[in-house]
């Protein structure tokens, strides 16, 4: 009898006799007896919280890649970045927790003014001036991207660099069953998008992702020249921890930005919640998709924010609505802006700073090692792909057994070949370095490397 | 009654300090403040310089915000004190199942040993987290009768657009070109919008006299080209679709599918299975019915259960228990792919499982018995102030109406709604469903205790007398809460959706 309920056997009598019944089974009797549940729900009685604590141990102690037992070197959009105890515990504060979408603004200004702020931080980040509030995630922020792009030029053809990653890439892939969308998947040289190897006329939109997910660095300005030239909309994905040192969407000529907002604040947590960042010029802000924020004043005059263009939602324009999309991430977004708060400007240029440095000096002791050659020559920022020579997926279970992630295998990104790589996948490894992990730690992960590899 | 009890979930008491304008966290801040603390990590500090080439770099500098941790807990602390939650009183917001939300469940799927693993590591490595998956998805199916479903769907409405998209690939598997969608007119904005983005059309279909689909006019909008209906079951109205076995068979007699709509899951739980009345796609909203937290508007989780001959189609790949006992992650044969950047949101998945777990299949019962008892002791206690659209047994909501305040004095449901905010109760859901004129959706849940209902009714009912006494006053209310009514036609006007855009 272990729940959450407050009604006494006595209170319940007391209710159905209001109601004139004399059991709750009455409450139920309108519905037809054919479709009834008659011996209740196949599962267990229910058990206390200590009982259910000790049977999650079962699952939790079966993680073997959780931190306490393996040092993080996986990346592929998801970065072990530090979250300190002040953002966990603001951002875990019940009243940010369990309040829902903010409808009524006036008891909703914490969340609303956190959202603002969260929006600034992504317009100076994107380049952009015209974020929303978050979508779901980086993937189904690129859908919402292409949506956009259908909508501002009523083109279907969807030109995507192969660097955008693999599963931003299939998500797209699976939505275009219901939009119709074509998509067009640029394939990689040497880890650089080949623009010229396909047709982008009536292109709507023209997608390249900053740095591409195999961690190179490529020139937007041929990506963008190819949207202007076609008249198509730039789609760019960026890593947001790169704006502290890097060109932001909006200077690489972007019309929309989308990112995975995860490394702000948010843990691995196994891939979700994350956050979509979303950020576009004015000309597109009627096409915005989901929530957005608008700073406005209350009935005396004081400075207050509400929830804006909602014309364009699904709740008020039903099939004509911009998305289907009702909710945000509003928790990861609240979140993300108080892990900015805390990084500060310089803080943000000082992660990105250390990510680069600790993933140049690992590259440099890694392709020392016989066999061990990188996939792409070209730059990178803090994540580079190499061949192994071997199974990586096996090299990452060797690894695992000596305590390091080793990083993400592109064969499980990708499942099977991919226009990203020249030939065989199976033994491409995605290593990243973040600011926690120690030059101690980058020296290990070589021995060990260099151990599974049988070097 | 147990009259001399006073409620818990009323919250006129929350303390304010004053009413001024918090600060924005840009207004606070000053250049060289910083509240950041790094590992001390031993790697080279090689410059930047040396590592990328030039053409990549910013030289503008991008600015956060500088404030100091002192500044930033104060400044974070205090919005949340500008914010109403499930913690602080109730939130009887209808269509929403604004339930007491376990901090047990929190606890448990923050542990470390699960909110730390990356998901990209090898299956190997994360074999609880595929197991965890895997048995939540076990449970998900016995409570809605269905055979498998995915996790991925991060909220329902992308729970909708799975639905569709898997619609749309049994039809095309069976060389079955089909172009409509059959949605109530009760039905919720996002039903119709996912519809499109599915690329199917919408035909809207009437409810009668009754609340609930018109089998007659349902029937006539049947074809050969009608893909499938989406059906809320209760519907919007709070209201059991009772012909729902006769609408079953006639969109299968036609070939079409049967979407549910799992909204109003709650109200049904160990009731009645979303497949035993014949539906073929179902999604649930995770925090909903399971009680996992809204976060101010997200992160939800809405997977989407479906019967056999739908199970090839899931998105995947899938957590899948093999025959040694071992988990692996598998695609469906004719998957229409991932409709999430990873495993969906797996932290929300861990905590509707615990809810679960505790409450056990008895426990989801009275789930259900107990909200819907509460909501129809609210129906039948409001009656003589704010009567109900349809005054018969609800189920775990109630759509009432402020018709008659309107007609006498002038006063609107979102009058009432501003009103019930300075009473410490959240509003209800206002003007929706759009079928009801000065609609009010009542959602208590089962969280709520008998005295916190009661303290809710006489809130009502002082608001009723103020719209004798006092109208102009309740078009004003509220003017207890951080703000007062907003100028939301400025905000659209004039968007400023960032400090940068405002004129500081």
């Amino acid at each position: 009898m272990a729940d959450y309920l407050p009604h006494t056997p006595a209170e319940i009598d007391e209710m159905l006799a209001f109601l004139g019944m004399d059991s709750l089974e009455q409450l139920f009797a309108h519905i037809p007896s054919a479709v009834r549940l008659s011996q209740g729900l196949d599962l267990p009685e229910g058990m206390s919280e200590p009982d259910v604590a000790a049977l999650f141990t079962n699952y939790t102690s079966a993680n073997q890649a959780r931190a306490s037992e393996m040092t993080c070197f996986a990346g592929a959009g998801v970065y072990d970045h530090e979250v300190p105890a002040v953002v966990k515990m603001l951002a875990g504060r019940s009243e940010f927790v369990t309040a829902y979408t903010p409808y009524q603004p006036e008891v909703a200004q914490g969340v609303l003014q956190a959202i603002f702020e969260y929006q600034t931080l992504i317009a100076r980040l994107s380049g952009l001036p015209i974020p929303n509030a978050s979508l779901y995630d980086a993937a189904t922020g690129l859908v919402e991207a292409l949506n956009m792009a259908h909508g501002a030029t009523s083109r279907q053809k969807m030109v995507i660099s192969a660097g955008v990653h693999p599963h931003w890439r299939e998500v797209a892939t699976t939505f275009a069953r219901g939009t119709g969308h074509e998509i067009v998947v640029v394939p990689l040289k040497d880890g650089v998008t080949d623009w010229g190897s396909v047709d982008a006329s009536d292109a709507a939109a023209i997608v390249a992702s900053y740095p591409n997910y195999l961690g190179v660095l490529e020139d937007m300005s041929v990506a963008k020249q190819l949207a202007v030239t076609n008249d198509a909309l730039f789609v760019l994905g960026a890593d947001p921890i790169a704006a502290g040192v890097l060109k932001t969407a909006g200077q690489w000529g972007a019309d929309i930005f989308v990112g995975e907002g995860q490394p702000f604040g948010t843990p691995l947590a196994f891939g979700g919640p994350f956050l979509g960042l979303f950020a576009c010029t004015t000309e597109q802000t009627r096409r915005l998709p989901g929530r957005i924020v608008g700073e406005t004043v209350d009935s005396n005059g004081r400075r207050s924010f509400v929830t804006t263009l909602r014309a364009r939602e699904q709740d008020i324009r039903r099939e004509k609505a911009t998305s289907n999309v009702c909710t945000n991430q509003t928790l990861m977004a609240v979140t993300a802006a108080i892990q900015l708060g805390w990084l500060g400007t310089e803080g943000l240029r000082e992660v990105a700073t250390r990510c680069a440095q600790g993933a140049h000096y690992l590259y440099d002791e890694l392709v020392k090692i016989d066999g061990v050659t990188p996939v792409s020559t070209q730059p990178f920022f803090r994540e580079f792909a190499l061949r192994l020579g071997r199974d990586a997926s096996a090299v990452l279970l060797t690894m695992a057994s000596d305590g390091v992630l080793g990083g993400v295998s592109v064969a499980a990104l990708t499942s099977g070949s991919d226009p990203s790589i020249d030939g065989d996948v199976d033994d491409v490894l995605l290593v990243t370095v973040t600011e926690r992990r120690t030059k101690e730690e980058i020296d290990r992960y070589v021995e060990v490397l260099r151990k599974a590899v049988g070097q | 009654m147990t009259a001399r009890a006073l409620s818990g979930g009323r919250a006129a008491s929350a303390p304010l300090l004053g009413h001024e304008t918090e600060p924005t966290l840009f207004e606070m801040s000053v250049p060289g403040r910083s509240a950041y603390q790094l590992r001390t990590t031993g790697v080279p500090a090689t410059a930047i310089t040396e590592l990328i080439p030039a053409m990549h770099l910013n030289k503008d500098v991008v600015a956060i915000a500088e404030v100091s941790e002192r500044d930033l807990v104060a400044h974070f602390t205090r919005l949340s004190h500008r914010q109403f939650s499930v913690d602080l009183g109730m939130y009887p917001l209808g269509s929403c199942t604004m339930k007491y939300n376990p901090k047990f469940c929190d606890a448990v799927a923050n542990d470390p040993g699960l909110n730390s693993v990356h998901p990209g590591a090898p299956a190997e490595l994360t074999q609880g987290w595929l197991e965890l998956l895997v048995t939540l998805e076990e449970k998900l199916c016995a409570i809605t009768g269905m055979t498998a479903a995915t996790l991925q769907p991060a909220a329902g409405a992308a729970g909708e657009l799975t639905g569709l998209l898997l619609m749309r690939a049994f039809h095309s598997a069976n060389g079955d070109a089909r172009r409509r969608i059959l949605i109530p007119d009760s039905a919720h904005g996002t039903n119709p919008a996912s519809v499109t983005l599915g690329g199917y059309e919408v035909t809207t279909i009437p409810s009668n006299d009754r609340g609930l689909v018109d089998l007659e006019k349902l029937k006539a909008s049947l074809g050969p080209d009608v893909a499938g209906i989406m059906l809320t079951n209760p519907n919007t109205l709070g209201l059991f679709e009772e012909e729902i076995t006769e609408i079953a068979a006639a969109v299968h007699e036609v070939g079409g599918l049967l979407y549910y709509d799992g909204a109003n899951l709650n109200a049904i739980l160990g009731a009645v299975r979303p497949g035993d009345m014949g539906f073929d796609i179902v999604h649930m909203n995770l925090h909903k019915t399971f009680a996992t937290p809204h976060g101010g508007g997200g992160p939800g989780a809405g997977p989407v259960a479906v019967s056999k001959r739908l199970v090839d189609f899931l998105p995947g790949p899938r957590s899948t228990r093999l025959d040694d006992g071992t988990f692996a992650w598998v695609k469906p044969p004719r998957s229409i792919g991932r409709v999430h950047g990873w495993h969906g949101n797996a932290m929300v998945l861990a905590r509707a499982l615990a809810y679960i777990d505790v409450h056990g299949g008895d426990g989801l019962t009275r789930v259900a018995k107990y909200a819907v008892l509460n909501a129809n002791w609210l129906r039948h206690r409001l009656r003589d102030t704010l009567p109900a659209a349809y005054d018969r047994v609800c189920m775990h909501e109630c759509v009432l109406t402020a018709t008659p305040l309107k007609n006498k004095y002038g006063v609107r449901g979102l009058d009432v709604a501003k009103a019930l905010l300075e009473e410490g109760f959240h509003s209800p859901t206002v003007y929706f469903p759009l079928i009801v004129e000065e609609a009010l959706m009542f959602e208590p849940t089962e969280t709520e205790s008998l005295q916190t209902l009661e303290a809710l009714a006489e809130a009502v009912e002082r608001i009723a007398q103020r719209a004798i006494d006092d109208p102009d006053g309740l078009h004003r209310a509220p003017q207890t809460t951080p703000v007062s009514r907003v100028d939301e036609a400025r905000a659209a006007r004039h968007l400023i959706p960032t400090e940068d855009a405002a004129s500081r």
